[in-house]
């Protein structure tokens, strides 16, 4: 397919890998332990494990799977709420797809719909309005989640609501936003990390400059990557040669996507709209300051949470349940000790285990192939902490 | 309208309701109008015909084709009724003969169950119904036997259909899942995920315009002209929910081998594959109407694969992978891109990603 199949030619990408396995012990050396990556984004996860790109990969070089599936850090109240806004009569409740399985405490949305629950999948936050606009009787919620990615189209469809007048559409908003995250991630004490590859669809939207205070205060080398293989690699590549020449860059693999200053109008589109939370509550990473929006006042008749009554409650992870110390990358997957066992995609109890982008549902799906070989010893040993809840500050 | 009966009873029994209504499956007279203005009228044959509770087959012809009869039903609902290449009625015959003919059994008599939806149009039932026939027609069946039920508006969609099957297997054949063994090769007739994607597009969920038609068809002709040239084919299966990747880990698990398969080698329309990478779906685990899986014995590999080939429902026909001893029980597939990956059952449905 065109565009396509150029970006997963593997003659480049043995070329790339063998470049990589040349790199990594100048620098691994120095370090008497492999090199640890993070992609903080989902889909680089999703990239990793469907493309095998691990099996090209020298072992002197691990990735750490990040935060970055907004599925998989949705803490289980939060679903709770969605089921309990979509278990009254009048509401008919929209969710993209990769919601529908993630575990409440009691149900999922999927199975809310099984009981009687109007529960139906979109595809956009716009085909939800279209629903509200066609059903003006009824209460059409649309359950926004996501990154800066989804945001925009979020904040796009709110617009058009207030504009048009559609009153009986509201948000029920649980979008998050990625930066307080990945220096929460920095802050803890927990893990070594020696690079990032950054998301490519946040970036297209805020740009690369909100990632300088990685680069520049915690000194570690970034790199914006795309989500075909190459681009993976060639984004791992790159973080390795500025690690291997002493530099600490936010450097732009992802250029033909992603514009240094980012989407001005997606930007104008989200400020409109949401405003910072004080704190956001993240499956397994606990609360995380400033990392959350909420709908601004001046859209409180489209706003859920002002719109009903949501219960809000705080429901602890299950106990067994490691997703956090595997969010923050200190355990590998396979090292929780419910992983493949207690926990599958059949019965997840973490939501890592719900999502195709999430870290086990990878692990499991496509990377169980000689798993075995990549344990990480040193992190077995460390105690797991909880990430550190010190203010994270959204960049100007 | 050929058969006798069917004549005698057209002028005064033609439909004259345009919609169905409860009466049409209470066993009285709206009810004969309606099966001999469309099942019958349809479906032709003095089986049928003879309107008896049961369909008789006569045994001394049966034993003569075999020795063993192949028994199987399916019930089908699909949304929407009618889409690109096919509908609920082309579904109901070619799937249930298919499964049949995965045994190597010629497909002989089919039955009909429908459950209407009070409100149902009888046009789109006639359409049906019609549909059935051709294909019934094109796959050397007959349907002999059927049933009638109407349900009450919103207690089913519009128009479910169970069809129940028998064929007979010729002596000698033994094409089971267990049968699979190392060194075997893996053959599929033709392009993947073309009816799962032709579903999703059909439905206009998605606002993608792309005309991929299903590849809904009975394939006793095909599994026959694959059987003339090798009658030791080990496992066949029709890839239909869950896809090629759900019948590969079928065949792993009951043979206790290990099918390795390429990416680069999978037989895939532009559009599926564009389909998929929009929406973050995986073509292994697309539903196929019209596709199969066969595990042959390498010796054999070429001839069966040129016999596929000079079928018109195997032109695409190719060699996706072979069948390894270890890991036992997995399917692996060797990616584009040069790494491997498993490739395991799917869990529930597959949900398009958030982004």
């Amino acid at each position: 397919m065109k565009f396509v199949d150029e970006f997963r030619d593997p003659e480049h990408a043995r070329a790339l890998a063998k470049e990589i396995a040349a790199l990594a012990p100048r620098i691994a050396r120095a370090q008497d332990r492999p090199l640890q990556i993070m992609e903080v984004c989902g889909g680089h996860t999703h990239s990793i494990f469907r493309y095998g790109i691990q099996q090209l990969l020298p072992d002197l070089v691990e990735f750490v799977h990040g935060p970055g599936c907004p599925v998989c850090v949705l803490p289980m109240g939060r679903v709770d709420d969605c089921v309990a806004l979509a278990l009254q009569p009048q509401v008919i409740f929209t969710t993209f797809g990769d919601a529908m399985r993630v575990p409440g405490s009691k149900l999922s949305l999927l199975k809310a719909k099984a009981e009687g629950a109007d529960v139906r999948m979109v595809y956009s936050p716009l085909d939800a309005l279209a629903i509200a606009r066609d059903n003006p009787a009824r209460e059409v919620i649309f359950f926004g989640l996501g990154f800066e990615t989804t945001m925009p189209s979020t904040a796009m469809t709110l617009i058009a609501a207030k504009k048009q007048g559609i009153r009986n559409f509201s948000l029920f908003c649980n979008h998050i936003t990625i930066i307080p995250t990945i220096k929460a991630i920095l802050d803890s004490p927990d893990l070594h990390l020696d690079g990032f590859l950054g998301p490519g669809h946040v970036s297209m939207v805020i740009g690369t400059r909100p990632y300088r205070f990685i680069a520049e205060h915690y000194r570690k080398p970034i790199a914006i990557a795309g989500f075909e293989p190459l681009d993976v690699l060639h984004a791992l590549w790159m973080v390795l040669k500025q690690l291997a020449e002493k530099r600490c860059e936010v450097e732009n693999q992802y250029g033909r996507i992603v514009p240094p200053e980012g989407n001005r109008q997606a930007l104008a589109a989200i400020a409109e709209v949401f405003e910072l939370r004080e704190y956001f509550e993240w499956r397994g990473l606990g609360s995380i300051d400033h990392s959350g929006v909420r709908v601004r006042a001046s859209y409180a008749d489209h706003d859920a949470e002002r719109k009903f009554c949501i219960p809000n409650l705080k429901i602890a992870d299950p106990k067994s349940c490691q997703c956090g110390e595997v969010l923050k990358g200190v355990l590998k997957p396979h090292q929780c000790k419910v992983f493949g066992t207690a926990c599958t995609p059949e019965t997840p109890i973490g939501s890592l285990m719900v999502s195709s982008e999430g870290a086990c549902a990878a692990y499991y799906n496509y990377g169980r192939l000689g798993r075995t070989q990549v344990v990480d010893s040193s992190a077995l040993t460390r105690p797991a902490q909880a990430a550190r809840t010190e203010p994270g500050k959204l960049p100007a | 309208m050929n058969h006798p009966l069917a004549r005698k009873l057209a002028p005064a029994a033609r439909l004259r309701d345009t919609t169905i209504n409860l009466s049409h499956g209470s066993g009285g007279k709206a009810m004969r109008e309606l099966i001999a203005d469309v099942f019958v009228g349809n479906f032709d044959n003095p089986m049928l015909a003879a309107m008896e509770d049961q369909a008789l087959l006569p045994l001394a012809g049966l034993a003569a084709g075999g020795d063993r009869l192949a028994f199987t039903t399916d019930t089908y609902v699909v949304h929407p009724l009618f889409f690109p290449g096919g509908d609920i009625g082309k579904l109901a015959v070619a799937g249930t003969v298919n499964d049949l003919a995965v045994c190597g059994a010629r497909p002989l008599v089919l039955s009909c169950a429908v459950v209407l939806e009070e409100g149902l149009p009888v046009d789109t039932l006639r359409r049906v119904a019609a549909s059935m026939q051709a294909t019934a027609l094109a796959a050397g069946v007959q349907i002999v036997t059927g049933d009638t039920k109407v349900v009450e508006r919103g207690s089913a969609d519009k128009l479910f259909v169970n069809t129940a099957g028998i064929g007979i297997v010729p002596a000698g054949l033994d094409i089971a899942a267990r049968n699979a063994r190392p060194g075997d090769v893996i053959l599929v007739n033709g392009n993947l995920g073309d009816h799962g994607a032709a579903i999703l597009v059909a439905r206009n969920e998605l606002a993608l315009e792309a005309e991929i038609p299903s590849d809904c068809t009975p394939l006793y002709d095909l599994v026959r002209s694959m059987l003339a040239v090798c009658p030791h084919i080990h496992c066949l299966r029709d890839a239909t929910r869950g896809g090629i990747a759900t019948v590969l880990n079928e065949f792993a698990q009951a043979s206790a081998t290990c099918m390795r398969i390429h990416e680069r080698a999978l037989p895939l329309r532009e559009e599926v594959k564009g389909a998929c990478e929009i929406l973050g779906l995986d073509p292994l685990y697309l539903a196929n109407e019209g596709k199969l899986v066969a595990i042959v014995p390498r010796e054999h590999a070429d001839a069966v694969l040129a016999a596929m080939r000079a079928h018109p429902d195997g032109t695409a026909a190719a060699m996706i992978g072979e069948v390894c001893a270890a890991p036992a029980a997995s399917v692996i597939m060797q990616t584009g891109f040069g790494g491997e990956r498993v490739v395991d059952m799917l869990v529930g449905e597959q949900l398009p990603r958030i982004c």
